[in-house]
């Protein structure tokens, strides 16, 4: 056993390596994989955003929310609202971006107010009619005023500019160049960053053990003194401002936004990154969206593994994707059903069910 | 004695069944009251904000609590144990005791993100009640352990210790003596006569006649949701309507 100074320096080094690996990432996919890769490292920032906005409703909390990507929706479509072509106006980067988040946590508690006395299956399916809802106004707002602009979608979206520095363009700094997949990386780590901070913060409060405790038995966490009807739509509110920030920068990272984009799938698909990576637990659910995002790419390369191999392709990729996410599906429900890396909470929990 | 609660009135039916009808009753300060009967359950219920009263007032130091959500109940300073124990199971002794402190600290979200001194001091503050509050139920020890591994008497002391955490004034016991060994049972009666000692008032439910003799200082019966004697242990025992309505009126 290593005594304590000696447990703290191996503690540093970790957290060293870990900060110059994370600094270092794009640099390595963008030489290792290519360019592609590097945006697709900012989509997997983006989704480890949602779940972990996610993680608050559901995994906190216990409310199962199937229409999560409703919040995404408002972020990004309020962020191309303030700052594209569209209506003309051109807002600042963090003037649109908490505009959107706080319309999300809005809807966020619009939405919970009314519906959060339900339990369980009802519940989901609330969220889940709110979600498509949301995309089906999200199409259909374009007649008589044009809001939305329907299935086309918004396009031309201002990109990001940090004071002088625009984040579509290449910068050198230091002789090193950086493009712009690399510069929203950073950008992206940043907010990821915050988010896990907030998360780990709330987590261990009183606001955290209130969640736990309303998961656990509801009555007994009233009769303790709980107000549960609020915390649970603090719960639903923090989760949206996750998802309407990350929308936003969804928003301006790709330039485009159609209702396409926000359907039921991506509802689902985040919310199986949490229950694959470990429901309510932080390291668990960003392994469930970094995996969740980057492994359907990966996928993508078996089509010319199958080529070279076998001289045709037998199983398409996509076919192949949803074979190996259902079969990944059924055997961590059968094996491991608190989630890949579970808290050790879950991990007792879904162990006593079992008995 | 000045009374610490009043019921007035109190009327409830579900449905077909009256389960109280026009009840009413006082419990004074720092006694052991004992309602008893058909209908306890539903007082108890009532009082605590998890049933809604058709009828009738309930006022806790002058302050109404009918018609208030549980856990304005017990802001208001009325706190519970449950008969069947509903303890979070998968969180430790201590994380339990302050849950149940929760309705007397106020740091928010901003403060759980920012961990401002004022909370910091709060949090620091409710653990060092959380582990008195253990010590003084007498688990201390388990105060790390989940609550579900502590054993059955512990883990009805931790119940009592997660109430005892808001302060209430008034504490009501459902059932605190379920499924206990005489030895747990004496223990308990020494816990809840100690509790009496240091100032708090008790509303207990409890089937077990001898204990309920023994601790209360008054008892209620109810008939059928009827309230039919009220008074200290030995009087009601010996009035006629109580003996009639336990043993029928055939044995008199």
């Amino acid at each position: 056993m290593s005594s304590v100074p000696e447990a703290k320096k191996h503690r540093w080094l970790t957290f060293g390596l870990l900060a110059l690996g994370l600094a270092l990432l794009p640099f390595l996919v963008d030489a290792g994989l290519g360019r592609s890769w590097v945006r697709l490292v900012d989509l997997a920032l983006l989704y480890v955003m949602l779940a972990l906005g996610l993680n608050i409703v559901v995994g906190y909390a216990g409310l199962l929310d199937l229409g999560y990507v409703a919040f995404y929706a408002l972020g990004a479509y309020v962020y191309a609202w303030l700052a594209s072509p569209h209506f003309g106006l051109h807002l600042p980067f963090w003037t649109a971006l908490p505009l959107g988040a706080l319309l999300a946590a809005l809807f966020g508690v619009l939405l919970g107010a009314p519906t959060l006395r339900l339990r369980g299956d009802y519940l989901a399916i609330v969220t889940l009619g709110f979600g498509e809802i949301i995309r089906i106004f999200m199409n259909n707002l374009n007649a008589p005023v044009n809001i939305t602009n329907g299935p086309q979608g918004i396009n031309l979206i201002d990109p990001v500019r940090l004071g002088e520095v625009s984040l579509s363009q290449t910068q050198t700094l230091f002789g090193v160049a950086f493009t712009g997949a690399h510069l929203t990386y950073y950008l992206f780590l940043l907010f990821t960053l915050a988010l896990i901070f907030v998360s780990m913060r709330l987590e261990d409060s009183r606001i955290g053990r209130a969640w736990v405790a309303i998961r656990e038995d509801e009555t007994a966490a009233a009769a303790a003194g709980i107000d549960t009807r609020n915390l649970k739509l603090l719960a639903f509110a923090m989760g949206a401002t996750f998802g309407g920030l990350a929308g936003g920068l969804f928003a301006s990272f790709q330039g485009f936004i159609s209702p396409e984009s926000f359907n039921l799938m991506e509802s689902i698909m985040i919310l199986c990154m949490i229950v694959l990576g470990g429901m309510g637990h932080i390291p668990g659910v960003i392994f469930g969206a970094v995996l969740l995002t980057l492994l359907p790419e990966a996928l993508r390369y078996t089509g010319d593994w199958q080529r070279s191999l076998f001289g045709q392709i037998y199983v398409e990729p996509a076919d192949l994707r949803m074979l190996l996410f259902g079969l990944a599906l059924v055997a961590v429900m059968l094996y491991r059903p608190a989630g890949l890396i579970p808290s050790a909470r879950r991990r007792r929990e879904f162990a006593d069910a079992a008995e | 004695m000045s009374a610490l609660l009043t019921v007035a009135g109190v009327s409830k039916a579900f449905g077909g069944l009256q389960a109280l009808s026009d009840v009413s009753l006082q419990v004074n300060a720092g006694e052991i009251f004992g309602p008893n009967g058909a209908g306890k359950t539903t007082l108890f219920n009532a009082l605590t904000g998890l049933y809604t009263v058709d009828r009738g007032e309930v006022r806790l130091g002058g302050a109404r609590l009918d018609g208030r959500k549980p856990h304005q109940v017990l802001k208001a300073g009325l706190a519970r144990t449950f008969q069947n124990i509903r303890l979070f199971a998968e969180m430790t002794a201590l994380e339990n005791v302050l849950v149940g402190r929760h309705a007397r600290m106020r740091s928010g979200v901003l403060g759980a993100v920012l961990r401002l001194p004022a909370t910091r001091r709060e949090e620091a503050d409710a653990r060092a009640r959380a582990m008195a509050l253990l010590e003084r139920v007498g688990i201390a020890g388990h105060a790390r352990r989940l609550a579900k591994n502590l054993p059955y008497g512990d883990q009805r002391r931790l119940e009592i210790a997660r109430a005892l955490a808001s302060e209430p004034a008034l504490l009501a016991l459902d059932e605190p003596a379920a499924g206990m060994n005489p030895a747990e049972r004496a223990a308990l009666c020494e816990l809840l006569l100690q509790l009496q000692r240091e100032g708090l008032t008790l509303l207990l439910i409890e089937h077990d006649v001898k204990l309920v003799m023994g601790l209360c200082t008054r008892l209620a019966v109810l008939d059928y949701g009827v309230k039919i004697a009220e008074g200290a242990p030995q009087a009601v025992s010996r009035d006629p309507k109580v003996i009639a309505a336990y043993l029928g009126d055939a044995v008199l």
